[in-house]
């Protein structure tokens, strides 16, 4: 079977969220990553890979530095990788950039897309079932587990008080959360045969079925109005007591602000 | 297109187990608001199976219009006969604005809808306002009155955009669950009630749901507590919370947790609170063990008094925390219970 699984660089905002002495983020100095959710689908399909037998593609939309994260997934197992990059996708909101993806990816061959839940940056969610709306194949978002039967994908589907067991033909689109599974490291060799492994490039040339003006800031229906750090409310008070005036500290403020 | 066409404000009054979820009603209070400044009126758009006698509940809560499409396909959540559906619903009827809870279903849905119908859609938003498109005027550029104004965080937190959908019609928007208010209850509302049937074919993208797994839990929702005391990685494993349950109980609040605890498989997700799980406003939250990652801020920062105690002095949550105490919780916790509880029953 073919499986494409579509990945994202983008800053590391968990832990070590740099800024700088203005108060803006110090996008520089923060490490560029794989988005984790989509490092849990490339390792989902790693895994279908291991028990099936499957060729796994990675697909990103970026700068060309975004071919890091291509290296990074052939050297974790992924067969192929496609780096789409071009400026007249540049500023594209997430209805572009799933039209974007989409052209991109009728050139290939899958039975199974997988695209992470959200990316970190943007938080929407939307890309992964946007592309598969383009597409016109069925979608399951949210899959906290992934089972092949025959030509069908059996895939428990969270939501927030349960989970569903959907059962769907392939080909189709699936988003994946984080919890899915632990990603795999890169092996050595791995690492030493990426270093040569091709990447192939898709400039605006390559995207089929799609008009100029759906791409980038033009084709976005989104746009940005207005963008500012967030003003963070102040810090309080911190004290360092021994346990019983911190109790009796907490019982003062409890107190004071009518909670008790 | 033809903006002028589109008309009023819609809500997606998502439902499950034929039970109104409260973020339906909590959009429905902020698209009252919304139709008043733009002198227009609100729908609520319920999806379903014998969903009828919901409607009274959507009109008590401020829809002037509940548009119902009830068919067996709509029973359980599945993604395209619920797209097909409120798609369909949006080409006949032409909102201009269509607001849907950014829940598990919502955030399947919108994107799904939003690419169908061709318009933009902004997800998570914690504010929604009407003004101007540029806000600021600008030279070789018109200025579009009338516009929904969407802000969301973005890059965990740490920045704020607004977004505007100038040239699409419906603007659409995802809310997440507890950042609206609902209205009070209307006493006699007077809603029209319009039954819509876009008809349904199956097709290939039709998925089967084969079996549908409850979680076993009975907690309460953490959204609906006025007191939290809400546990992280530093507390230390699953067999110490009952320190936090005893204050919980003492303050008659609840137990939350960050993600770190939920992955750890010390507690269910539906006690989550953060970016990924709930956001939450309770008049106290008590951070304990929890060092304060911008996730999980970002779903408890508006708290009314954030109360934080941490090992660790440099942790970040002492930097949103009202009063931070550096010490050891395993010492003070079940030492405040128990003044709280000597305060409780001399009260009694």
């Amino acid at each position: 079977m073919k499986i494409v699984v579509c990945i994202k660089q983008v800053p590391d905002t968990k832990g070590g969220v740099q800024f700088n002495p203005d108060g803006t983020l110090n996008r520089g100095a923060m490490l560029a990553i794989m988005n984790p959710d989509d490092k849990a689908g490339l390792e989902a399909a790693l895994r279908l890979k291991d028990s099936h037998g499957a060729e796994v593609t990675v697909l990103t939309m970026g700068l060309p530095k975004a071919t890091e994260v291509l290296t990074e997934a052939m050297a974790m197992g992924a067969d192929k990788a496609i780096l789409v990059t071009d400026r007249i996708l540049g500023g594209a909101d997430t209805w572009a950039t799933s039209t974007t993806l989409a052209g991109a990816l009728r050139n290939l061959e899958y039975d199974l897309i997988i695209t992470g839940r959200q990316a970190i940056d943007g938080d929407t969610a939307q890309v992964g079932p946007q592309i598969s709306e383009h597409l016109g194949i069925p979608v399951i978002s949210y899959a906290q587990n992934i089972d092949l039967d025959g030509d069908y994908i059996v895939v428990q589907r969270q939501f927030e008080d349960r989970y569903h067991v959907l059962k769907a033909k392939m080909p189709c689109l699936i988003t994946a959360l984080a919890e899915l599974n632990e990603p795999r490291y890169m092996t050595p060799g791995g690492i030493f045969d990426a270093q040569d492994a091709e990447i192939t490039t898709f400039t605006r040339d390559n995207l089929i079925d799609v008009d100029d003006a759906d791409l980038g800031l033009k084709g976005s229906p989104t746009k940005i109005a207005r963008a500012s750090d967030k003003v963070r409310k102040g810090s309080g008070e911190q004290v360092n007591l021994d346990p019983e005036a911190a109790v009796a500290y907490i019982l003062k403020k409890l107190t004071d602000k009518h909670v008790i | 297109m033809n903006s002028e066409e589109y008309k009023g404000v819609y809500v997606f009054a998502q439902q499950v187990d034929n039970k109104i979820d409260g973020v339906a009603l909590e959009l429905l209070g902020k698209a009252r608001s919304l139709a008043r400044d733009l002198n227009t009126e609100t729908a609520a758009v319920l999806l379903g199976h014998d969903v009828e006698k919901l409607a009274d509940k959507l009109a008590a809560y401020g829809a002037d219009k509940i548009i119902i499409v009830d068919h067996p396909e709509l029973k359980e959540y599945k993604t395209e006969p619920y797209t097909h559906a409120l798609a369909a619903v949006i080409n006949k009827f032409k909102p201009e604005i269509m607001l849907v809870g950014a829940t598990a279903i919502g955030r399947d849905l919108g994107p799904t809808v939003s690419a169908r119908v061709k318009t933009g859609l902004t997800a998570d938003c914690t504010q929604l306002d009407i003004g101007d498109f540029p806000i600021k005027k600008m030279a070789n550029k018109v200025q579009k009155h009338n516009q929904l104004l969407m802000t969301r965080p973005a890059f965990g937190g740490n920045t704020i955009a607004t977004i505007a959908c100038p040239d699409n019609r419906p603007q659409m928007a995802t809310v997440r669950p507890g950042v609206m208010q609902k209205i009070d209850k209307i006493t006699h509302p007077n809603a029209e009630i319009i039954k819509y049937d876009p008809g349904f074919e199956k097709n290939n993208k039709y998925v089967e749901i084969m079996d549908i797994v409850k979680s076993i839990s009975d907690t309460v929702d953490i959204m609906d507590a006025n007191i939290l005391v809400s546990g992280g990685r530093g507390i230390g494993g699953p067999q110490n919370f009952h320190v936090l349950h005893q204050l919980a109980e003492v303050l008659g609040g609840e137990v939350s947790c960050s993600r770190a605890v939920v992955d750890a498989g010390w507690k269910p997700k539906d006690l989550q609170v953060g970016q990924t799980g709930k956001t939450v406003r309770p008049n106290v939250y008590f951070a304990i063990g929890i060092s304060g990652a911008i996730q999980h801020v970002a779903g408890m920062e508006e708290a009314d008094i954030i109360i934080a105690i941490n090992k660790d002095e440099t942790a970040p949550i002492f930097e949103v925390a009202d009063y931070g105490i550096v010490g050891d919780y395993s010492k003070i916790v079940p030492m405040l219970t128990e003044k709280l509880g000597l305060l409780s029953a001399a009260e009694a």
